[in-house]
């Protein structure tokens, strides 16, 4: 073969990123939701500014959830679960003094209940495209239309996407997907447009308790490594980052979280690939298929007439 | 069958998007490009060994088959006017890309056999009708070489994917697809070929039914839990009658077809059939394995869990 295809997989991710001239930084989001309020000033951020069409508010039964999940017309989304288990404070240093959040009530929040701790928690998290390392969706996309931009983010070029659905089952986190009445794939861009001019990201600059947090992927990374040996040392055992390391089946993904349970809790996939990873291999196996098919044909052609 | 496994969820909703593709385009086009693929080659075959009438089955076919390819593969992008965009450039890493260029260059092949497959026989076109026998003679060897490469790469361009039943089979959807392809050419030529001139479409349907059926036992076996699909449900019965009508459509057509025009037009057409619901059924398959969150955590976590036991085997 006159090209490695695993160099060409990987010619575009960061830290190369695609032959840009000049060595810009990788910018992410590190988003903790240990600090998530659910106020979903994200969504609504990210809806005004992106002129994302509305996609229905109807009522899920999923807790304070109206959204369902990331959809072409939904590039923030806040899961909220509710759990029969003790909520961890992370800013008390134990769990003993939690109080009960409960869900709306006449009286004021641990006003009843004899001052017993209730088994009850809510867990809150905004979820985002995660412009992986090594992006399914930009390899899979036959057009060009997906593309590494400069800052090392993944972003759709609506002039240019014919909509042929392939990004859609190529994504393992379930992020990209086909607008209706538009046929062309939409996710986030990390707001492209505002991040260029040397702002932050509509949903960033929205959050109000820094739940979000946007800037160079490196600095995100200490950040959080940070946040989560405080949140160890007191106790918060069940923390997690996701989508920090370097070595998972993504490569690390530029949008990555503080999680305080399993990631399939918050509908994240718990060890996500890149399908494109075994893509030299499938095309080896496509190879010999073509070759058995075309000497299996010219055998029929072998042996006695009629 | 895998035992139910336990798995926690968000709200039990799917952790992947479900294709968008409609099964009718899509699992239609698999079909109907593993025929033309296959017929394909089976005319350039007979093209070679002088059986004129399996060769025009094939051309006929194959230009037919891919023209409805086409069409299903542009009505079902979300913006058809921008089909061209496909030929924007060209991504060894996009099997959707490759895929294109195939088409691009195999389907004016299979038009070109087509035509001239045609025109050659006017007399009155004279010198021209000789011309374009011999152009239509390349043609046809162009498009046979290049049929296997339609057939199998279909089972790369959904194996590619994050859809658990799809990407489960990666190493064998396309031993699967080129078996259910040459079955179909095979199927097609039995009924469009007199018995004198049918035995290559004859083997070729027992190689190419022989060939599915294995490849497809072979990749179940590889799964685990992303075969369940394959099994219930709208994928399952397809699936079954896939075999069934694959199998015996195969000996029908296959074995007494040799002596019976009935039989050979009755067993191809079974061997279509099976075809078309090979293709229909793993589509079924991919998408129910998207669409239920179990098919992609279990499997996950338990990659997870033997990772971690590789790094501390102690625990």
């Amino acid at each position: 073969m006159p090209f490695d295809l695993h160099d060409l997989l990987s010619a575009d991710d960061p830290p190369n990123s695609g032959g840009y001239a000049q060595d810009t930084p990788r910018f992410g989001f590190f988003t903790d939701t240990s600090v998530c309020i659910g106020c979903k000033a994200c969504e609504v951020a990210c809806k005004e500014w992106n002129h994302v069409p509305e996609d229905g508010l109807d009522f899920t039964g999923m807790s304070y959830d109206n959204t369902g999940g990331l959809s072409a017309n939904t590039w923030r989304h806040v899961a909220f679960i509710e759990q029969r288990r003790p909520a961890a404070d992370p800013d008390a240093g134990s769990n003993v003094d939690a109080v009960d959040l409960g869900m709306p009530a006449f009286t004021k929040p641990g006003e009843s209940g004899d001052g017993e701790r209730s088994e009850f928690r809510w867990l809150m998290a905004s979820d985002v495209c995660k412009h992986c390392t090594h992006s399914a969706c930009l390899d899979v996309c036959p057009t060009g239309a997906l593309f590494r931009t400069e800052f090392g983010t993944v972003v759709v070029q609506e002039d240019i996407c014919n909509g042929c659905g392939y990004c859609i089952p190529a994504c393992p986190y379930g992020v990209i997907d086909q607008r209706e009445g538009d046929g062309r794939a939409w996710k986030c861009t990390m707001c492209y447009d505002r991040i260029g001019s040397g702002m932050e990201p509509a949903c960033a600059q929205a959050c109000p308790t820094d739940s979000i947090q946007f800037g160079e992927l490196d600095e995100l990374r200490r950040r959080a490594d940070d946040r989560l040996a405080t949140l160890h040392e007191r106790g918060v055992a069940e923390a997690q980052l996701y989508g920090r390391e370097e070595d998972d089946g993504v490569g690390g993904t530029g949008a990555f979280f503080l999680l305080l349970d399993e990631p399939e809790v918050y509908g994240l996939p718990p060890d996500p690939e890149v399908t494109t990873k075994d893509l030299p291999v499938m095309w080896k196996h496509a190879g010999a298929a073509a070759l058995t098919m075309l000497a299996g044909l010219a055998v029929t052609f072998l042996g006695k007439r009629g | 069958m895998v035992p139910d496994a336990e798995f926690r969820s968000y709200y039990g909703r799917p952790v992947l998007r479900e294709p968008t593709w409609a099964a009718l385009d899509i699992a239609g086009y698999l079909f109907l490009g593993g025929v033309a693929g296959a017929s394909s080659v089976l005319a350039a075959g007979a093209e070679l060994t002088n059986r004129p009438a399996l060769a025009m089955t094939g051309k006929i076919g194959a230009l037919v088959a891919i023209s409805g390819s086409t069409v299903a593969l542009v009505h079902d992008l979300g913006r058809p006017s921008r089909f061209v965009n496909m030929l924007r450039v060209f991504k060894p890493s996009s099997p959707m890309s490759v895929g294109s260029w195939i088409l691009a260059t195999y389907g004016p092949l299979a038009g070109l056999a087509a035509g001239t497959a045609v025109t050659s026989r006017i007399d009155r076109l004279g010198t021209l009708a000789t011309l374009s026998g011999g152009v239509g003679k390349l043609a046809t060897i162009g498009a046979g070489v290049l049929g296997p490469a339609v057939a199998a790469y279909t089972g790369v361009l959904i194996a590619d994917t994050a859809v658990p039943t799809w990407h489960a089979g990666f190493r064998e959807l396309p031993f699967v697809f080129v078996g259910s392809a040459a079955a179909a050419g095979g199927g097609l030529g039995l009924i469009g070929t007199p018995v004198a001139q049918a035995a290559p479409a004859r083997r070729a349907v027992l190689l190419g039914a022989a060939l599915d059926v294995v490849a497809s036992k072979r990749m179940e076996r590889g799964m685990g839990l992303a075969a369940e699909p394959l099994h219930t449900g709208r994928a399952g019965k397809l699936l079954r009658a896939a075999e069934i009508l694959t199998v015996g459509g195969a000996l029908v057509g296959g074995l007494l077809g040799r002596r019976s025009r009935a039989a050979a037009v009755l067993g191809g057409a079974a061997t279509l059939a099976g075809s078309a619901c090979t293709r229909f059924g793993i589509f079924h398959a991919g998408v129910e394995s998207a669409r239920d969150p179990k098919y992609t955590v279990v499997p996950q976590r338990e990659r997870l869990r033997e990772k971690q036991q590789r790094e501390s085997p102690a625990e």
